[in-house]
């Protein structure tokens, strides 16, 4: 199948970045759902997810970040979500992502965007 | 000059291995459309969401059951039906919730049949509980 799916998440201080790579569909999502569940499991509340390499999003996928983001907030974190293609964009507008979650460009402004207390979800990307 | 109506189908055993099989099938049709990257994208996320219901919703993750999609082309719509024997539901009856609702209620229900709605022309529901459901999707393809 091309684009085949991975999930891998690597940990910098108080900062866990999930890195999504091909199609997150109802198929693949459960291992993404795993992958953030592991993070708040090990105390880590600020979460960077990197869709860079991501080709491909169903509401399946989209649901995931619907299950934790109250969780992390509750407890002073954050689900921030980065690297969109304008070709996987669209799901994530056509619901209203932008009102609730916070997009940034890359990996390291959303590291930069947890720094910065005055955070506003749905603010520039 | 009269367009001639071409018409496909794919049958897969009901799991969600195969949604990536399925966004492929109906990924060429579109390309066989003249449809540009952006709408057979919109595309292969509403036949995905509607196949995925199938699989997880209608026959409970039942790989002995099958989902068939039929396409048919002419040269003014591409329409896509999505056949099941499965259990059947009131698509009235799924409310359009707002996102922060959900998010409240940690729910995440219905977004897969917004994204149809919002993706296709039409999206139209026969349903039968336990004979046949079918989902019937048009997209309009664009003149050249």
């Amino acid at each position: 199948m091309p684009n085949p799916f991975s999930v891998a998440t690597e940990t910098d201080g108080e900062i866990a970045v999930i890195r999504l790579e091909g199609a997150v569909d109802a198929h693949t999502a459960p291992k993404f759902e795993e992958a953030v569940q592991t993070v708040i499991d090990q105390g880590q509340n600020k979460i960077v997810v990197d869709c860079e390499r991501m080709t491909y999003i169903s509401s399946a996928g989209l649901g995931v970040f619907m299950c934790f983001i109250e969780e992390v907030r509750d407890e002073n974190g954050d689900i921030k979500i980065c690297g969109l293609s304008e070709k996987v964009k669209q799901p994530f507008e056509i619901l209203g992502f932008e009102s609730l979650y916070d997009f940034c460009p890359d990996v390291e402004s959303a590291r930069r965007r947890f720094d910065d207390a005055t955070a506003v979800p749905g603010g520039a990307a | 000059m009269e367009q001639i109506e071409r018409k496909f189908a794919l049958t897969v055993p009901s799991s969600t291995e195969n949604l990536a099989l399925i966004r492929e099938f109906v990924g060429s049709i579109a390309q066989q459309s003249g449809m540009d990257a952006a709408d057979a994208g919109k595309l292969e996320l509403a036949v995905d969401e509607a196949c995925a219901n199938v699989i997880e919703h209608a026959y409970g993750h039942d790989i002995s059951k099958e989902v068939i999609i039929r396409a048919k082309l002419d040269g003014e719509t591409l329409s896509i039906d999505v056949e099941d024997t499965g259990h059947g539901f009131d698509p009235n009856a799924v409310k359009q919730e707002k996102l922060d609702e959900l998010v409240n209620k940690r729910r995440t229900g219905g977004l897969g049949m917004r994204l149809m709605k919002t993706l296709m022309d039409e999206v139209r529901y026969e349903i039968e509980p336990g004979k046949k459901n079918e989902l019937h999707m048009v997209k309009k393809l664009k003149k050249k």
